[in-house]
């Protein structure tokens, strides 16, 4: 502001940081403390179980072996490969179901219950159904597989390091797609419908007009869904260890699942703190380049 | 609007979506209610033998009320002390001047990006020195880490979008911003408080890492680590984990049948504006 | 009850746009201001300004003999009508009237008998216990006046109140402005942008443009003596004609520009020149014509009552009396006399 605040600013700052201060504390001492001393702790040795090691300052030294460590490397892999595969489907089944929610004139409580109950579950309940499905060679869904021929008799989903991600992902997308879907329904809402009601009397195909109308008017919120399922994505904690364990091996094992088994299990704190704080610089960097990608991308439609 | 033949398609396809959205669920329900020895036997889709037996064990063999209990206890005792402070804090924020108010909403964001397992170990200490491991308090005080940057969120979303002209009117019929915030602002923003209430209860009800760290035996769990450590002695007791799963959703189920709007509203409330 | 004043009042936003320039005025107790002017030329702001619902950049306000510019709107003792009426939703229209009696701990009794007496005069007694989304537009806004009436506040501040208001229930709803005031006194500073409203609803019209004052004074006087261009084109309609001096057919300093009113122009059968009809818009009670001065090539606007118009392509005789000539100078508009 370019002049002394007035005194009338002055009473309502005074306010805004009495009603702002409790929440802020309790984020600070909850949150901020925490994320300091895990901060704090990468740069430390940290064995809980060799305790008479002490806890000496080694700087870089767990993130240097990271760095080196083959199982972090597939960790970081597997992290990233599934959040580039479960993203981009997620948006679009999301999207093919907000487009039929938004042209639905019956039934709307019904789809949108339907829609909200797979996101709604918790995750470790969706996690032991999708298990259940693909369990054994008799899960519904591994014996459906069985019968269209898509895999051999004995297959085994949960032994093979490539499809026992297979039920992860699919946990995923269809746990979450109905949120995806939801935050696209709004987006459809705002649009103008005389925009595309124009397309049409100008001669436009409904997939024209969905392609050069529709989609650019919603790549806001296609932005904004896109943005927090990549961030979820990438903290995928709950359903690689209920699902599969992280294994066959490690074949499954996400960046945090690596960082919550060498804390908790081998209790290895240093080292643990060190990958958590990888996985949180991993999330942050992606944040900025994406808020940077948005702003650019909102400018660009808004002109 | 008749139906369009263009519409068809999407339509189609979204009844298609549908169904695979809902056919876990059922086959779940189906699978709690089908006898264990049945369970991986090719079925047909409707189940013909119908038994209670593995609920029955949930209650008699396994106590099943003690983690439904418990969840009921840490969410809703998190979404008490979330929302009220989360709401002075929202208010602030959507409607008085104050400086650095892009910076803290920001701040705010950005604690909610942090990876729960980030601050699982320090957490895990400050709780154990405080000896509130395993503890009701011991599981609502991490809970805040991610409830009340939502409840934040979510409010000061929801304050935003009411009209500005309602407040301004109180405050010249004499009101001061508590005044306005409790006779013109909390009445006509309660849906969206309802909104955030309920989404808050339900991320406590469904969260799973911080409970599986800081819970240490089965007097404590909630629901979705009690589910997780059943442990048969050889195999997973699948048909009691389904009637587990069945019964930690009927909860969920009921609120989002109830609520299904305000879950919406809530939802959307940060996707509608500029 | 109580005058207004401000003094150098001014109002700069943090992104440099300047919404009100340094302005003084003066508003006496009991009187009936309107502000008017086009869209974003301040005059909302100016009344935020007043209500406290906006903290100045500079200068002062003193209501009566208080110095209220370091206070907040809560402490002004000020009424105001919102555009939207702004009526608590979730409040009966009895709770509405009187919230702010209850604000300042009014007793029970007192409320009940002020809500009452003002509930009898706006004629919304059987509408006390209905919600705010029960009523009509038109109740609404009585309701809305009813609010700021039941106070008994120093001033009333009225913000477009007409304008979302059916055409049809304007004319009346002004009457009973006009009534209202009357009968109760109270210094009155309403925001229009409509100058029709503006011209007979007020006892003084303060227009505004970016951010100025460019007149107050008296409906007919800014009416018979507008300012400048801008004053004397934006009050009556059609807009007044601008014509250079030579055309108008008059002696007048260099650099100067005439003005005459569609209304002064003498169109018949005979007169000082000759013009064509280009158009004939029919309003009704009369007719405006668009001219063209033969010769010059200047357009004009002329209103003619009578039965039948002349028709389009038709040559008319024109005559543009000198005693209802304006004079402006021709570079800033300021008025520079009546010829």
């Amino acid at each position: 502001m370019n002049h002394r605040a007035v005194p009338i600013e002055r009473g309502e700052t005074r306010l805004a940081w009495l009603l702002v201060a409790p929440a802020v504390a309790v984020i600070l001492l909850v949150s901020l403390v925490p994320i300091a001393v895990t901060a704090w702790e990468a740069l430390h040795a940290h064995d809980l179980r060799l305790p008479w090691l002490g806890r000496p300052f080694i700087g870089a030294g767990n993130f240097m072996e990271a760095a080196s460590d083959p199982r972090f490397g597939a960790a970081l892999v597997h992290t990233v490969a599934f959040a580039l595969i479960s993203v981009p489907l997620e948006l679009m089944l999301g999207l093919a179901l907000a487009v039929m929610m938004h042209s639905a004139v019956r039934g709307r409580a019904f789809i949108r219950v339907s829609a909200l109950l797979p996101w709604a579950i918790p995750t470790v309940v969706a996690a032991l159904l999708w298990r259940f499905m693909f369990e054994a060679q008799t899960g519904i869904l591994a014996a459906s597989f069985q019968t269209f021929g898509l895999v051999g008799p004995a297959f085994d989903w949960f032994v093979h390091p490539l499809a026992a991600w297979v039920p992860i992902i699919a946990a995923d997308v269809w746990k979450t797609t109905p949120f995806v879907a939801i935050l696209l329904l709004a987006g459809l809402q705002t649009i103008d419908p005389a925009l595309g009601e124009a397309a049409r009397i100008d001669g436009a195909s409904p997939a024209r007009e969905f392609l050069t109308i529709t989609l650019p008017l919603l790549a806001p919120a296609l932005v904004v869904a896109a943005a927090f399922r990549m961030l979820d994505a990438l903290r995928l904690f709950d359903l690689a260890y209920v699902i599969t364990g992280g294994g066959p091996g490690t074949a499954t094992e996400p960046l945090s699942l690596y960082a919550f088994i060498a804390l908790m299990q081998r209790l290895r704190f240093g080292y643990g703190s060190a990958l958590s704080v990888i996985v949180f610089l991993l999330t942050f960097a992606f944040a900025l380049v994406w808020v940077r990608a948005l702003g650019r991308s909102l400018s660009g439609a808004r002109s | 609007m008749k139906a369009r033949p263009e519409a068809v398609v999407p339509a189609a396809a979204g009844a298609l979506l549908l169904a695979a959205s809902l056919f876990p669920i059922y086959w779940m329900v189906a699978s709690s209610l089908t006898p264990e020895s049945r369970l991986f036997e090719s079925r047909p889709l409707l189940p013909t033998a119908v038994t209670f037996e593995h609920y029955r064990a949930l209650f008699d063999e396994r106590d099943f009320l003690v983690p439904i209990r418990n969840s009921l206890l840490v969410s809703g005792l998190t979404t008490i002390v979330a929302v009220p402070v989360a709401a002075l804090c929202a208010y602030a924020l959507a409607r008085l001047r104050m400086r650095g108010k892009g910076l803290l909403l920001a701040f705010v964001l950005a604690v909610s990006m942090f990876p729960q397992i980030s601050i699982v170990p320090p957490l895990y200490l400050i709780l154990r020195e405080l000896r509130l491991l395993n503890t009701y308090p011991g599981l609502v005080l991490p809970y805040l880490t991610f409830s009340m940057p939502l409840a934040i969120w979510l409010l000061t979303g929801f304050f935003r979008q009411l009209p500005r002209d309602l407040e301004e009117a109180a405050m010249l019929d004499g009101a001061t911003r508590m005044r306005t915030l409790r006779d013109v602002v909390l009445p006509l923003a309660a849906p969206g408080v309802a909104s955030t209430a309920i989404l808050t209860f339900l991320y406590c009800w469904n969260e799973f890492l911080f409970a599986l760290s800081f819970t240490l035996g089965p007097d404590r769990y909630t629901v979705p680590v009690a589910i997780m450590l059943f442990r048969g002695r050889y195999q997973v007791p699948w048909g009691e984990v389904l009637a587990a799963t069945v019964l930690a959703t009927i909860p969920v189920a009921l609120l989002v049948l109830a609520c299904q709007r305000r879950i919406v509203a809530g939802l959307t409330v940060g996707a509608t504006k500029g | 009850m109580a005058a207004i004043t401000l003094a150098g009042l001014s109002k700069t936003y943090p992104n440099g746009h300047v919404a009100v320039r340094p302005l003084d005025l003066r508003i006496e107790d009991g009187e009936f201001l309107v502000l008017v002017g086009p869209s974003g030329c301040g005059k909302s702001t100016l009344l935020r300004l007043i209500a406290g619902l906006e903290t100045p950049t500079g200068g002062r306000i003193v209501i009566g003999d208080v110095d209220v510019t370091a206070h907040p709107p809560q402490r002004r003792d000020l009424a105001m009508v919102f555009q939207s009426y702004a009526l608590y939703p979730h409040m009966s229209v009895r709770d509405n009237l009187a919230y702010g009696l209850r604000v300042r701990r009014t007793d029970a009794a007192t409320i009940a008998q002020q809500v009452g007496s003002v509930a009898e005069a706006l004629d919304i007694e059987d509408l006390l216990d209905r919600r705010p989304a029960q009523l009509s537009g038109g109740q609404r806004q009585r309701v809305a006046l009813g609010r700021a009436i039941v106070r008994k506040a120093k001033a009333f501040l009225l913000d477009e109140p007409l304008s979302n208001l059916d055409p049809s229930l304007r004319a009346q709803a002004r009457a009973e402005l006009r009534r209202l005031h009357r009968l109760l006194g109270t210094t009155v500073v309403y925001v229009t942008h409509d100058q029709e409203e503006a011209m007979t609803l007020s006892g003084r019209i303060a227009v505004m443009r970016d951010g100025a004052l460019e007149q107050v004074a008296p409906p007919l006087e800014i009416y018979a003596a507008p300012a400048n261009t801008f004053v004397a084109r934006f009050i009556g309609a059609p807009a007044m004609n601008l014509l250079p001096t030579a055309v108008a057919g008059i002696e007048a300093p260099a650099g100067a520009v005439a003005g005459i009113r569609p209304q002064d122009v003498r169109v018949g059968p005979e007169g000082a020149r000759r013009a064509t009809v280009d158009l004939v818009e029919p309003r009704g009670p009369d007719y405006v014509l668009h001219l063209n001065l033969d010769g010059s090539n200047t357009p004009l606007l002329a209103v003619v009552s009578g039965p039948a118009p002349p028709a389009i392509g038709a040559g008319v005789f024109v005559t543009l009396p000198p005693d209802r000539l304006h004079i402006f100078d021709q570079r800033d508009g300021r008025r520079l006399g009546a010829h």
